[in-house]
């Protein structure tokens, strides 16, 4: 065979591989991409966690009087909690003392009366995150953006900036669909009646240390109510920042799907690099109701620290879904790539008879990231369905876990389980690990559980390598591969930024 | 960490009532055993590990009582040409065993381990056991080093002609026994250990096997016939370079079974089979609580373990495969599947991985289900009433795990037990 310059190298491997993977490898360099610090002018309560910070977090959400007592009634009980220990992470002990519960933009203490008034450093932010230009200009505040045709599929867009719920976008457009989508502090004003209703019903509020930790303190977070027999006109989306320094971001997302009802959610997470550890502990609870279904999707790549395990993101998370009625479903799908420790069990309750439960998950650590994540899938009634399908991956010096139950329930006849959980391995310092718990209680459910672990593979590599690919791209070639099952549950928006992700999370891990 | 208040208590409790036996010469390897397990103390409900059993009958003082099982049937191995070594609730007796000596194997009871004629068993009696005590804890296995009141010690220096036959017989309906055995196979020597018998009313076991490079060892075991005796069973194996360790349980019938088998790969190109078969009716708990560590390279684990179970009867299985790092070539089988014949019973199940190194083919499968109506109803469309067909079936479900036995005539004898026990079920 001749021998090819770079270019033709380059085309060959355009023809034959997936031309995003290959390109998110070249363009990166050795830092995290959205490694960055927005400067600005940060409002902070004092450190530390006391009754009197929580009052003032539900005063500066000028909250109602109910909900400042559920708030310290969550403080109270949280003190009489011990930190789980169980998970398979290991990090120093957090002094929970020694972190700021309330941070927000100060250009946001009076609230803007118009997007134009909203800080440009916050919109650059949102631009660097790659919020769709459409919604950036509506962001902006840019006169008719609402008109401006949209440039493929609509998504709404909650961006949480530190705590706080900076603008939602599209929201006549939702309104006219009886669609409610807004921060959870506007919705505990204007919609008391469905927060008192639905808040703490699914993931009560002493459910575990950290989420009646955040019961106490959450700042902010989305509230999606869909009407009865709406199919919600586009995808919501919220995108996570953490970027003020020792702060914890502890949001509150609540979703109900009333009957018949239809709702994907995005959620989208990064914070900047930072060197001292972050906390975040967030809690989702999501109401399906008869008949209605809800897609909850997130890709999360917090700064995961840096290659030598300094820094990054504590990310404890309480996700729980409950479908009431039956023939209620719901989908989780979750692509996990940063965060220097994840402790996070996105799970189903699956009460109403012929409800559905779907997990699909990918999870990858890289130098010294540890996860720790699974799911729970509760069979309660009759003829329930649920799915599991996990992939981690592990590189470098990082341990992942896949964590999960499957209960069927004496009444849950006739349900049926599927779980499949693959690891690989990418490297001789780490490790992977699965610990599913599986209790059935009937004769007439079926449940199946099944795990590998395995490399990748070299007749793979040699394969790949032979083709002109280096290294990191025919490894992330190979790992594209072993998570599509998982990348094809993302809605399109995700997808490829998932995929991209996936090869940026691995950089750096052969060679 | 310290341990909390009330299991302290309990130990102490537990402890008051009992006195470490004067037996050969393992003073020591008992007193340190107790300090492990005042250390640990006694497993409590709320343990991680005794999540889906109940350890309270195992740990309280009083033994609860157990019936003593009356059957014509003829206890299992009976045809089987063996060396027989009978324990009446947990004593030796000479007059029911057979003669200990037999060429290529050096048997002895515990009590003539003497420090005197420095028998090579004094140095392994407590061993294996302190070294499965990481990283999780096992209280009972400790507990019984301190206390065991008899066992024997099984050197295998050849191949012996006939299998070893360890018979536990029940005679009295409050029995709380603790038995302990050393067993040694040096370098390629090969050998074959049968137990069986109901024991006591509570039984608690323990078992070290040491295998030296190029060894095999053969364990088949069944437990069971009595209805209502507990039992508590640890097995430690070490396996050395190419050696050959493969080990199966049959348990019939119990209110409750624990075995826990830990076993350790240290030497290159090692194989270690575990495999379970468990029928089980009515008032039966059964848990299975397998670690396999893989320390070394090129070595191979499987882990089969089948549970039938029905009128309300639990089955547990807890496996484990922890490949540490540097045991690169590793292949690492677990299945652990249940057939549920009812709607009462249960099966809870923690099939866990913990791998650390790379180059590694780790799998492990678990399902529960009702038998399969399909396979019924070709059976029976072919004449074969619903009760045969349905133990066929069962039959068919369990031969994996049989089938792990490599000796053909042990393997029909156990495959003939089964059959026996639903046939007698079929009513």
């Amino acid at each position: 065979m001749a021998v090819l310059d770079e270019a033709q190298v380059r085309d060959q491997v355009k023809e034959g591989v997936d031309q995003e993977t290959v390109d998110a490898v070249r363009e990166v360099g050795g830092a995290y991409k959205y490694g960055w610090e927005t400067d600005i002018e940060m409002e902070y309560a004092p450190k530390g966690l006391t009754p009197d910070i929580v009052r003032l977090i539900s005063e500066k959400n000028e909250e109602p009087e109910w909900m400042t007592n559920w708030r310290l009634e969550a403080y109270e009980r949280w003190l009489t909690k011990e930190e789980p220990d169980w998970a398979m992470v290991d990090y120093p002990e957090i002094d929970f003392q020694d972190q700021y519960y309330y941070a927000r933009p100060k250009s946001m203490e009076v609230k803007p009366k118009s997007l134009d008034e909203v800080d440009p450093k916050l919109l650059a932010t949102y631009a660097k995150l790659g919020i769709p230009l459409k919604e950036q200009m509506i962001l902006a505040g840019v006169e008719g953006a609402e008109n401006a045709p949209a440039e493929g599929r609509k998504v709404a867009v909650d961006a949480v900036f530190d705590s706080v719920s900076v603008g939602t976008t599209f929201q006549k457009e939702l309104m006219q669909a009886g669609v409610i989508f807004c921060s959870i502090s506007e919705a505990i004003r204007e919609h008391p009646e469905l927060v008192k209703k639905y808040l703490g019903s699914v993931v009560p509020v002493s459910d575990n240390f950290y989420a009646t930790l955040n019961s106490a303190v959450f700042s902010d977070g989305s509230f999606v109510y869909v009407p009865p027999g709406v199919r919600c006109p586009m995808e919501l989306s919220t995108y996570f920042r953490i970027n003020a320094e020792n702060t914890g971001q502890f949001e509150r997302t609540l979703i109900i799907a009333d009957k018949g009802s239809y709702v994907s959610y995005l959620e989208g997470c990064t914070a900047p690099q930072r060197d001292i550890s972050q906390l975040h502990a967030a809690v989702v609870e999501i109401i399906v109701e008869e008949d209605a279904e809800v897609k909850y999707s997130t890709v999360q790549n917090w700064y995961p620290g840096d290659e030598n395990g300094k820094g990054g993101i504590y990310n404890f998370v309480t996700k729980r879904a409950d479908c009431r009625g039956d023939r209620a479903k719901v989908m989780w799908t979750q692509v996990e790539t940063g965060s220097a420790v994840t402790w996070k069990y996105p799970s189903c309750i699956l009460r109403g008879n012929e409800s559905q439960g779907e997990f699909y998950s990918i999870a990858i650590a890289n130098n010294y990231q540890q996860a720790d994540t699974g799911t729970k899938m509760i069979h309660l009634g009759k003829n329930t369905r649920s799915r599991i399908v996990s992939k981690g991956i592990s590189a470098g010096h990082a341990q992942n876990t896949y964590r999960g139950l499957v209960s069927m329930h004496p009444k849950a006849k006739d349900s049926r389980n599927y779980t499949q959980c693959d690891s690989l391995l990418i490297g001789d310092q780490c490790g992977a690990h699965t610990v599913p718990y599986i209790e059935v209680k009937n004769n007439s459910s079926r449940v199946e559980h099944e795990a590998t672990t395995s490399k990748v593979d070299d007749d793979q590599m040699f394969y790949c390598r032979q083709r002109g690919m280096d290294e990191e791209e025919a490894v992330a070639l190979v790992v594209n591969g072993f998570c599509k099952d998982v990348l094809q549950a993302l809605p399109m928006e995700f997808a490829m930024e998932a995929q991209q992700l996936v090869a940026i999370s691995l950089e750096g891990s052969v060679g | 960490m310290a341990l909390d208040d009330r299991k302290h208590s309990t130990t102490e409790e537990r402890l008051a009532t009992m006195t470490v036996p004067d037996v050969g010469c393992t003073a020591q390897a008992r007193q340190s055993a107790l300090g492990r397990l005042r250390a640990m103390g006694l497993p409590s409900r709320r343990d991680e590990y005794w999540k889906f059993t109940r350890p309270d009958t195992l740990v309280q003082s009083q033994a609860p009582e157990a019936s003593i099982f009356a059957d014509d049937e003829k206890p299992v191995f009976t045809d089987v040409d063996r060396l027989k070594i009978v324990f009446v609730d947990g004593v030796f007796d000479p007059a029911l065993s057979d003669d200990l000596s037999l060429s290529g194997v050096e048997i002895d009871r515990l009590e003539d381990v003497c420090c005197t004629d420095d028998h090579w068993a004094e140095d392994l009696y407590g061993t294996l056991e302190t070294k499965g005590q990481t990283p999780v804890e096992r209280p009972l296995a400790a507990l019984n080093t301190a206390f065991a009141g008899d066992g024997v010690t099984i050197r295998v220096t050849g191949k012996p002609t006939k299998p070893i036959n360890l018979i536990y017989t029940h005679e009295d309906e409050t029995s709380d026994v603790f038995l302990h055995h050393v067993v040694r196979v040096e370098s390629g020597a090969e050998a074959t250990i049968l137990e069986n018998g109901p024991a006591a009313a509570r039984f608690n076991k323990c078992i070290e096997i040491d295998i030296a490079d190029g060894g095999t060892l053969h364990h088949i075991r069944a437990q069971g016939r009595d209805h209502k005796r507990r039992a508590v069973t640890h097995l430690f194996a070490q396996l050395g370079r190419e050696s050959v360790f493969k080990s199966f349980t049959l348990t019939a019938n119990g209110v409750l079974t624990r075995n826990e088998c830990v076993i350790e790969l240290t030497g290159d190109d090692a194989v270690a089979h575990v495999a379970g078969a468990c029928v089980g009716d009515g008032d039966f708990h059964h848990d299975d609580t397998v670690f396999v560590t893989h320390d070394a390279v090129n070595c191979e684990s499987r882990q089969v373990f089948k549970k039938v179970l029905r009128n309300g009867a639990t089955g547990v299985f807890q496996g484990k495969i922890l490949v540490k790092a540097g045991a690169q070539k590793t292949d690492g089988y677990q299945i652990s599947q249940s057939l549920l014949l009812d709607e009462d019973s249960q099966f809870l199940a923690k099939p866990e991985l913990e791998i650390y190194a790379d180059d590694v083919a780790c799998s492990h499968g678990s399902t529960s289900g009702a038998i399969d109506e399909e396979g019924l109803f070709y059976l029976r469309a072919r004449g074969v009433p619903k009760a045969i067909a349905t133990d066929l079936l069962t039959l068919a479900f369990l031969a994996e795990a049989v089938e792990e036995i490599e000796d053909e005539a042990l393997r029909e004898e156990i495959n003939g037990r089964l059959a026996g026990w639903l046939e007698r079920r079929r009513g």
